[in-house]
C-alpha cells in the first residue's frame, strides 16, 4: 500500500533542507489569533503554560506563607483573625501541593519526555490541552473562592468529620473536595499521554536501557499518578456526596467511618509525595551526569531504586495514622514499610555521590542546587525514619516537628532540584541561559533562608508547638523561636524573588544559548533552542545511553517520514523498533469548549446533584466534537 | 547538529492495530484507572462490611432478578463483541457496521433492565452507610455502561459515512470492544459483592 504513496506524498528526505523545514513548518507550527492560542496542542506550548502557571500558584502559595509567618512572628499575633487563619494555611497546603508541586513536574514531564525520547509531540496531543484547561479551572475555582472568604479551611487534607456536614459549614469543604477533581483529572490525563508517550514513541535504538533517567522517573512517576489518584477522587467525591445527597460513608452513626476517609486519603497522599519527589530524582541524575561530566554512576540500581520507591509507596499510608489507634500489627508492618523505603532512596544518594566523586564536577547553578537537595533532602530523610517509628511520632504527631519534617522533604527533595532543572532547561525552553553570577546567589539564599527557617521548627516541635494554631500565648516558650523563624525567612523569600527576577531577565536579555550551552549527552539537546514546533528535523537514531557524547557533530536520523501532515513513529515498546508510521492529532478548540463543559459540571455539582446530569450533554457534545474526524490528513489510514 | 540518514522507515504502515497502535495503551491505561477505581470502592465496601455488626444493616439483602439478569446479558454480549473486534481486525467493514449496531442494541439492554436494579437493592442511598456503598458501586458501573453505549453509539454513527473505510477507525472499533470486555468483566466482582456477600 505504500508503494504508490509515496509518489502521491514527498518525504522529507526528497526535499532540500529549506523547502522541509518550510513544509514542515506548514504543518506543524500552531495557529494564531487568540482562537489559535486556545487550540494550541503542541507539547511545548502547552508545558510551558502549565510550568508557568504553577510557578505562579508557587508565588501565591508563598504569599499566604508569608502571611503565616507574619503573623506567628510574636505571640497573639493580630493581623489574621482565626477564620481567616484556618483558610490561609488550608489554601497554602492544597495549593502547593495540588497546584504547584504536582502539576510542576507533570509539566516538567509534558515540555521535556517527548523531546528526551526523541519524539514530535506527546501521545493524545489534545488531552494535553484538555489537561491543561481542567488545571487552569481547578486552580481559579480554589483561588476565587478563598478570595470571596468562602475558600476551604479544613485543613490540606480535609478529615472529616470537620469538613463533613455535620461541621463544615457553607460550601468551603466542597471547594476543596472539587479543587482535587479538578487537578486529579488533569493530572490523570498527563499520566497517561506520559506512559504512551514513553511506550510507543521513543527513538528507534531507544532500548529499554538507553532510556535517560528523567524519563524513566515520569514513567514510574506517571503509573504512580494512574493508581493512587483515583482513591482520592473516590475520596473527595464520597465526601462531596455526604455534604449534598446524604450519603453515609463517613458518618459513623449510620454505619460509616471517619477513619475510612483517612485510609482513602493516605492510599493516595502517600505516593503523592513519590509523585513529588521521582520526578526530581530524575532531575538531579540527568543534572548530575552533564556537571559531572560522565555518566551517571549507577544507572541500573537508579531505575531499580526508583521502581522500587514507586512498589513500596503504596505500602506505607497508614503511616499517617499512627495515633488514630491502628491495631499493632498494622503499626508494626507500616512502621517496617516506612523504614524500608529509606534503602532504595539511600541507594539513590550513594550513587549521587559517587557520580560526582569520579567526575570532574563542573560547578554551575543547577549543580549547586543538586548539592543543596542533597544535603537537605538526607535531614528530611532522617526525620523521615524518625517519625515512622510509632512512639515517636505519637509524641510529634501534629506538631511543628512534622512541618519541619515534610518540608524538608518537599522542598529540599523537589524544589531544590526544580530550580536546578529551570536553571539547567531554560536555555532549551526559551534559548536564552539564566544569570550564573544571580543563580549562585539564588541557590545561596534559597539553601541558608531555608534551612534557618525550618530547622528551627524541628526544636518547637519537640517543645510541644501544635500545628494550625493561629496564635499562641507569651507564656508559652515558642515565641524567640518564632521569631527567629519568621526573620529568616526573609531570606528564603529573598531567595525566590531574585530566582524571579532572574527567570524575567534572562528571558527578555539572557545570553544566546545556542543548540547545546552545557555540551549534555540527552536528546533534548540534539535540536535547536527552542525546538522548532515539529521538535526534530529527522526523529534520532539511538545507539547509547548518551547519544550526543558518542558523537556530538552528527545524528543519525530516520528519514522517509511525510511532510504533509503530522507524522510521528511509533516503535516497539522494549526494544524501540519503529513500527509504524502513525499521525499526530492537530490543532483543536474542542479540548478546549470540552473543558468549559466539564468546569461546568463539576462547579455546577457542587450546589445541585442534577448538574451532573444536566451538565453531562454539553460534555459528550463536545467529547463528540473533538473525536469526530474532519477529514484531516492525520485522519487517514 | 548536522544530520546522517540511518533508517528509512519510509515503508512502515501509516498507522498500527494492537500494541502498535498509542490508543490502544491508552485504552489500557484508562482500564487500568477506572479498575483502580472499581477496586477500592470494592475496598470501601468490605471495609464498611468489616465494621458493621450484621451485613447487610436493618435491610433485607437486594433483589437477586434484576442484578443476575444484567449479568446474564452483559456476558451473552461478550461473544458477539468478539466477534465485531475480530471482523474489525480483518478490515471487513459490512460485518463491521452490523457488529456496531448489534452491540448498540446489546449495550442498551443491559442498561435498561440496571434501572430495575436499584430499586431491587431495597436501600436507598441515606439510608445508612451500605445503602451508600452499594449505590456508588451501582452507580459507579451504570456510568460505565452509559458512557460505553454513547462511545458505541457515536461509533456506529461514524462506521456508515465516508470516514469508516480506514484502519484507524476498525482500531477505534477494536478499542470500544475491548472497552466493553472491561466494563463486563469489572461487573462480575461487583456484583458478586452487591449480591451474594449481603447474602453471606
Amino acid at each position: 500500500m505504500n508503494g504508490t504513496e509515496g509518489v502521491r506524498h514527498p518525504r522529507g528526505r526528497d526535499l532540500p533542507p529549506e523547502e522541509r523545514e518550510r513544509r514542515l513548518r506548514r504543518i506543524w507550527d500552531p495557529p494564531r489569533g487568540i482562537l489559535g492560542a486556545l487550540s494550541v496542542v503542541d507539547h511545548k506550548i502547552i508545558g510551558r503554560r502549565y510550568i508557568a502557571t504553577a510557578f505562579v500558584f508557587l508565588a501565591l502559595g508563598g504569599v499566604l506563607a508569608a502571611l503565616i509567618r507574619i503573623q506567628l512572628a510574636t505571640p497573639e499575633g493580630r493581623l489574621l483573625g482565626p477564620d481567616v487563619y484556618n483558610q490561609v494555611f488550608t489554601v497554602h497546603g492544597a495549593n502547593m501541593m495540588f497546584l504547584f508541586a504536582v502539576p510542576v513536574m507533570e509539566a516538567m514531564g509534558v515540555y521535556l519526555v517527548p523531546l528526551m525520547i526523541g519524539t514530535r509531540n506527546i501521545a493524545f496531543p489534545r488531552l494535553n490541552a484538555f489537561s491543561y484547561w481542567i488545571y487552569v479551572a481547578g486552580g481559579a475555582l480554589l483561588w476565587i473562592a478563598f478570595l470571596l472568604d468562602f475558600g476551604p479551611d479544613v485543613g490540606w487534607f480535609g478529615y472529616v468529620p470537620l469538613s463533613g456536614p455535620q461541621y463544615g459549614y457553607g460550601k468551603r469543604a466542597d471547594i476543596w473536595a472539587q479543587m482535587i477533581t479538578f487537578t486529579e483529572l488533569a493530572a490523570l490525563a498527563v499520566a497517561v499521554e506520559i506512559v504512551v508517550t514513553v511506550f510507543k514513541q521513543r527513538a528507534p535504538g531507544m532500548t529499554l536501557d538507553r532510556i535517560p533517567l528523567f524519563v524513566w522517573a515520569m514513567l514510574v512517576t506517571s503509573f504512580l499518578v494512574i493508581v493512587a489518584m483515583p482513591a482520592i477522587m473516590i475520596a473527595s467525591s464520597a465526601l462531596i456526596l455526604d455534604r449534598l445527597v446524604g450519603t453515609h460513608f463517613f458518618n459513623p452513626a449510620e454505619g460509616g467511618d471517619v477513619l475510612l476517609f483517612q485510609h482513602l486519603f493516605w492510599f493516595f497522599g502517600h505516593p503523592e509525595v513519590y509523585i513529588i519527589f521521582l520526578p526530581a530524582v530524575g532531575m538531579v541524575s540527568t543534572m548530575l551526569s552533564t556537571f559531572a561530566r560522565r555518566p551517571v554512576f549507577g544507572y541500573l540500581p537508579l531505575v531499580m531504586s526508583l521502581i522500587t520507591i514507586g512498589v513500596l509507596s503504596f505500602g506505607l499510608w497508614a503511616h499517617h495514622m499512627f495515633t488514630t489507634g491502628l491495631p499493632r500489627v498494622g503499626e508494626s508492618f507500616f512502621t517496617a514499610s516506612s523504614m524500608a523505603i529509606a534503602v532504595p532512596a539511600g541507594v539513590q544518594i550513594f550513587c549521587f555521590i559517587a557520580t560526582l566523586w569520579l567526575g570532574r564536577p563542573v560547578w554551575r547553578p543547577p549543580l549547586l542546587f543538586v548539592a543543596a537537595f542533597v544535603v537537605t533532602f538526607t535531614i528530611g530523610g532522617l526525620t523521615g525514619v524518625m517519625v515512622a517509628s510509632v512512639p515517636l511520632d505519637s509524641q510529634v504527631h501534629d506538631t511543628y516537628f512534622v512541618v519541619a519534617h515534610f518540608h524538608y522533604v518537599l522542598v529540599g527533595g523537589a524544589v531544590f532540584p526544580l530550580m536546578g532543572a529551570i536553571y539547567y532547561w531554560f536555555p532549551k525552553m526559551t534559548g536564552r541561559m539564566m544569570s550564573d553570577r544571580l543563580g549562585a546567589w539564588v541557590a545561596a539564599l534559597v539553601f541558608v533562608g531555608f534551612n534557618l527557617t525550618f530547622f528551627p521548627m524541628h526544636v518547637l516541635g519537640l517543645q510541644g508547638m501544635p500545628r494550625r494554631i493561629y496564635a499562641y500565648q507569651p507564656e508559652l516558650p515558642w515565641g524567640g523561636l518564632n521569631l527567629f523563624v519568621s526573620l529568616a525567612s526573609i531570606i528564603l523569600f529573598a531567595g525566590f524573588l531574585l530566582f524571579f527576577v532572574d527567570v524575567v531577565r534572562s528571558a527578555v536579555r539572557g545570553a544566546p544559548a545556542g543548540d547545546n550551552p552545557w555540551n549534555a549527552p540527552t536528546l533534548e539537546w540534539a535540536t535547536t533552542s527552542p525546538p522548532p514546533s515539529y521538535n526534530f528535523d529527522g526523529i534520532p537514531v539511538v545507539t547509547s545511553a548518551n547519544p550526543l557524547w558518542d558523537d556530538p557533530e552528527t545524528l543519525p536520523v530516520a528519514t522517509g517520514l511525510r511532510v504533509d501532515r503530522r507524522e510521528l513513529l511509533v516503535t516497539s515498546v522494549q526494544r524501540a523498533e519503529p513500527e509504524a508510521r502513525e499521525s499526530s492529532a492537530g490543532a483543536s478548540i474542542w479540548p478546549f469548549l470540552a473543558a468549559v463543559a466539564t468546569t461546568v459540571m463539576l462547579i455546577g455539582s457542587i450546589f445541585s446533584p442534577w448538574a451532573v446530569v444536566w451538565g453531562s450533554l454539553p460534555i459528550a457534545v463536545a467529547l463528540v466534537g473533538w473525536f469526530w474526524p474532519k477529514g484531516a490528513p492525520e485522519d487517514e489510514a | 547538529m548536522k544530520q546522517r540518514p540511518a533508517l528509512d522507515v519510509g515503508g512502515l504502515p501509516l498507522h498500527g492495530l494492537g500494541s502498535a497502535s498509542p490508543t490502544w495503551w491508552g485504552t489500557l491505561a484508562f482500564m487500568l484507572i477506572e479498575g483502580t477505581g472499581f477496586a477500592l470502592v470494592i475496598a470501601v465496601y468490605l471495609y464498611l462490611m468489616s465494621l458493621a455488626p450484621a451485613w447487610p444493616p436493618e435491610a433485607p439483602p437486594p433483589d437477586l432478578a434484576a442484578g443476575t439478569m444484567v449479568t446474564a446479558l452483559l456476558l451473552a454480549s461478550v461473544v458477539p463483541n468478539l466477534l465485531l473486534s475480530r471482523w474489525a481486525a480483518a478490515g471487513d467493514l459490512r460485518k463491521v457496521r452490523f457488529g456496531v449496531v448489534l452491540m448498540t442494541i446489546l449495550s442498551s439492554a443491559p442498561l435498561i433492565v440496571r434501572a430495575f436494579e436499584f430499586a431491587a437493592l431495597n436501600v436507598s442511598w441515606d439510608t445508612n452507610a451500605y445503602g451508600s456503598v452499594v449505590w456508588l458501586l451501582l452507580g459507579l458501573h451504570t456510568t460505565h455502561l452509559l458512557t460505553d453505549l454513547v462511545d458505541t453509539v457515536v461509533l456506529a454513527v461514524l462506521m456508515f459515512t465516508r470516514h469508516a473505510r480506514t484502519s484507524r477507525r476498525f482500531g477505534d472499533v477494536q478499542d470500544n470492544a475491548l472497552y466493553w470486555n472491561f466494563v463486563v468483566v469489572t461487573w462480575l466482582p461487583i456484583y458478586v459483592c452487591i449480591y451474594w456477600l449481603a447474602r453471606v
